[in-house]
């Protein structure tokens, strides 16, 4: 136990002190690519008709005035203290528009994942299970068809049935106007806080509001799972064990439930972790598509509006979550499976 | 006397071809369904970007003929097959032509990223050394980002300097794909250079790039026509997704299937559906098709995951037999 207590610690440490380096390029990634752009970011986004002066002072203000290593320097520092800055045409605080729109698309994608882990593992597990069977067939090409169908386009279909046609589900926006003006604000994520305020009907239009995007989301999401799952499902039935297992002669239907499917299920955790950073473009696209006011949607808007600032900052959360995410899921890794461990 | 030679040399080379090409010839079962599903979907979408021209009923951006302008928002008719969109624009003719783009686009991507990630990857993972430390380090770094969203920001910074949008969008794209092909080639390079074959070479007294050029770059190149086509199948995806945000090519340089898309979300409100529906699955055939072509390749090739026509080698326990077996058990 100690021995193994030890090899984690190291591991701990040598992953960690490898991921420095990583987000001081990444960092400096970001930064070149958004000064590099010719032009002051801050004529950029306020337009031709605001006098030069008016632009001067404001540069001078978010300090775009001083020279390019000077503003690296600062804005390194600021990031390392937690600041990502201030937009240039809205005057918000990147870490306002994070707290608030990132606990929209947390919400988002928190259900995506349970929608696509839901198809995934059903759709995956039987696919693998009876490789070659119509099974399987059907299920591999469910996955390969949800796989090749844009996020915003099955957001449409889903707008035109279940929105317009039916007319079950509202297609957009995270609430509707009263519920937003009447729930009470704790940590921004409409559903817990409408769970907080024990306010029911706040809860449904919340729900009825979710449903549409999430499915959206996470059906295309699924798709990798699916494929995935049933792979790994494939290659465990072919393990030793699983023959040992066979050759002690337990049933094959213990053999496949208590010991393939059990194994084929650890990727999962790596896989969900590997994929986060196509979970958050398809999140940016479904975000715009049912006008979710998510970070992806923000994005968006601060792009349109060239405020170089705001995309910048939002550019560098979306990467610090990926790969602080990537550090999470390695150590859950280490811990199950001590051969990861170097 | 040298025809004999050139025919001998032909022979050999139909050898090796038919070598190259038997996998294909051997696959069966869905593998085989697949990559004749998915290379007829492509081929579908290649002709009809070829033969743009004389298949299309109208240009792309047409919304008159003879003088006198085509409805808004028309229902699918005999004159317009899909319909016509907001703008007076034929729908299918729309659909026609961004076969066009959407290919253009893709192709450009892929020599790009080849070029920029194959050399890369050789020259790291052959060399090593604190040049390939750093490579694999900022590949990480952009590895990151969402593609998508890397995808947006060089779209959108090149946006204004850079004329041509597909020129813009193939770049956007290419940005996103170096690091997997550097990734794969690398880490593919570094399992080769230990061969028995490459010290051999080695130990001949061949230059490193003799090496690079002649025993390592044809072992490693083997797996890019599969990472290429399932890579153009999410190129086609990133592609519309850059349209859709209205990044990329632009409505005035050509059509494009996602913003096509994008214009119609806010005729769905109001239950129009041909606006969207025809451009959006032309992107799901053609990006099926790709990856149907990709999978299908990837099955066949490689020989992990290849199943052959005759005689079954598989004295493991063959998910096939693990079904005998559960149905012969009480």
């Amino acid at each position: 136990m100690g021995v193994q207590g030890s090899s984690l610690k190291r591991y701990a440490i040598t992953r960690l002190a490898l991921v420095i380096p990583m987000l001081f390029i990444l960092l400096t990634l970001v930064f070149v690519l958004m000064r590099v752009a010719p032009g002051n970011p801050v004529s950029a986004s306020l337009g031709g008709h605001v006098p030069p002066a008016v632009i001067k002072q404001i540069s001078h203000q978010l300090g775009y005035d001083k020279p390019l290593y000077t503003q690296y320097g600062h804005y390194m520092w600021d990031v390392v203290r937690g600041n990502f800055g201030t937009t240039i045409s809205d005057r918000r605080s990147v870490g306002s528009i994070i707290l608030v729109n990132g606990a929209a698309t947390l919400e988002l994608t928190f259900f995506a994942v349970i929608v696509a882990l839901v198809v995934g593992l059903v759709v995956g597990l039987l696919a693998g299970r009876y490789r070659d069977s119509p099974i399987d067939a059907g299920g591999r090409l469910f996955g390969i068809v949800v796989y090749a169908t844009p996020v915003f386009f099955l957001g449409l279909l889903a707008q035109l049935v279940f929105g317009v046609w039916l007319n079950w589900l509202p297609t957009s926006d995270q609430a509707s106007p009263i519920t937003q003006a009447l729930l009470k604000t704790h940590t921004n994520i409409f559903f817990v806080d409408a769970i907080i305020d024990g306010n029911w009907g706040a809860l449904w239009d919340v729900t009825k509001h979710l449903i549409l995007p999430a499915t959206t989301l996470g059906l295309v999401y699924g798709g990798v799972f699916i494929r995935l799952i049933r792979i790994n499902v494939i290659r465990t039935l072919k393990e030793d064990y699983i023959e040992a297992a066979r050759a002690r002669g337990i049933n094959e239907r213990s053999v496949v439930y208590r010991h393939a499917f059990k194994n084929a299920l650890v990727p999962v955790v790596t896989v969900i972790g590997l994929q986060l950073a196509l979970l958050l473009g398809g999140a940016i696209l479904t975000e715009t598509t049912f006008n979710w006011p998510g970070l992806g949607h923000e994005l968006y808007i601060y792009l349109q509006n060239r405020d170089y600032a705001a995309v910048q900052g939002i550019v560098v959360l979306f990467g610090l979550v990926v790969v602080l995410a990537s550090i999470v899921i390695d150590f859950v890794n280490a811990f199950i499976d001590p051969r990861v461990r170097y | 006397m040298a025809t004999a030679a050139a025919t001998t040399r032909l022979h050999r080379r139909t050898i090796g071809l038919r070598r190259a090409f038997a996998p294909i010839a051997e696959a069966r079962g869905f593998a085989r369904g697949m990559l004749w599903t998915g290379a007829g979907l492509t081929l579908f979408f290649v002709a009809l970007a070829i033969f743009a021209p004389l298949i299309s009923p109208y240009g792309f951006d047409q919304y008159q003929s003879g003088g006198h302008r085509f409805a808004q928002l028309a229902h699918p008719s005999h004159s317009h097959l899909f319909g016509t969109t907001v703008q007076s624009t034929d729908v299918l003719s729309r659909i026609v032509w961004g076969a066009q783009t959407e290919l253009e686009v893709v192709a450009l991507a892929l020599v790009f990223g080849l070029l920029v990630g194959v050399p890369l990857g050789l020259f790291s993972g052959y060399f090593g050394g604190a040049f390939d430390r750093g490579a694999v380090l900022f590949m990480d770094a952009m590895f990151a980002f969402p593609p998508l969203l890397l995808a947006i920001v060089i779209a959108f910074l090149l946006g204004s300097s850079v004329n041509s949008g597909v020129l813009v969008a193939a770049i956007a794209i290419t940005v996103t794909y170096v690091p997997q092909y550097f990734r794969v080639v690398r880490n593919h390079v570094i399992s080769v250079r230990e061969e028995p074959y490459v010290e051999a070479a080695r130990a001949l007294g061949a230059k490193p790039t003799t090496i690079l050029r002649r025993y390592v770059f044809f072992n490693v190149v083997q797996n890019v026509p599969v990472i290429a086509t399932l890579n153009a199948a999410d190129a086609v995806l990133t592609l519309t997704a850059l349209g859709f945000l209205g990044y990329g090519v632009q409505p005035t340089q050509g059509a494009e299937w996602g913003y096509d898309v994008s214009r119609a979300v806010s005729d769905a409100a109001s239950g129009i559906w041909w606006t969207g529906l025809f451009p959006g699955l032309a992107i799901v055939l053609l990006v099926t098709g790709l990856t149907l072509l990709g999978e299908g390749l990837n099955e066949t090739i490689n020989p992990v995951l290849r199943k052959r026509a005759f005689r079954r080698v598989d004295f493991a326990a063959s998910p096939s037999q693990a079904l005998a077996s559960e149905t012969l058990e009480p």
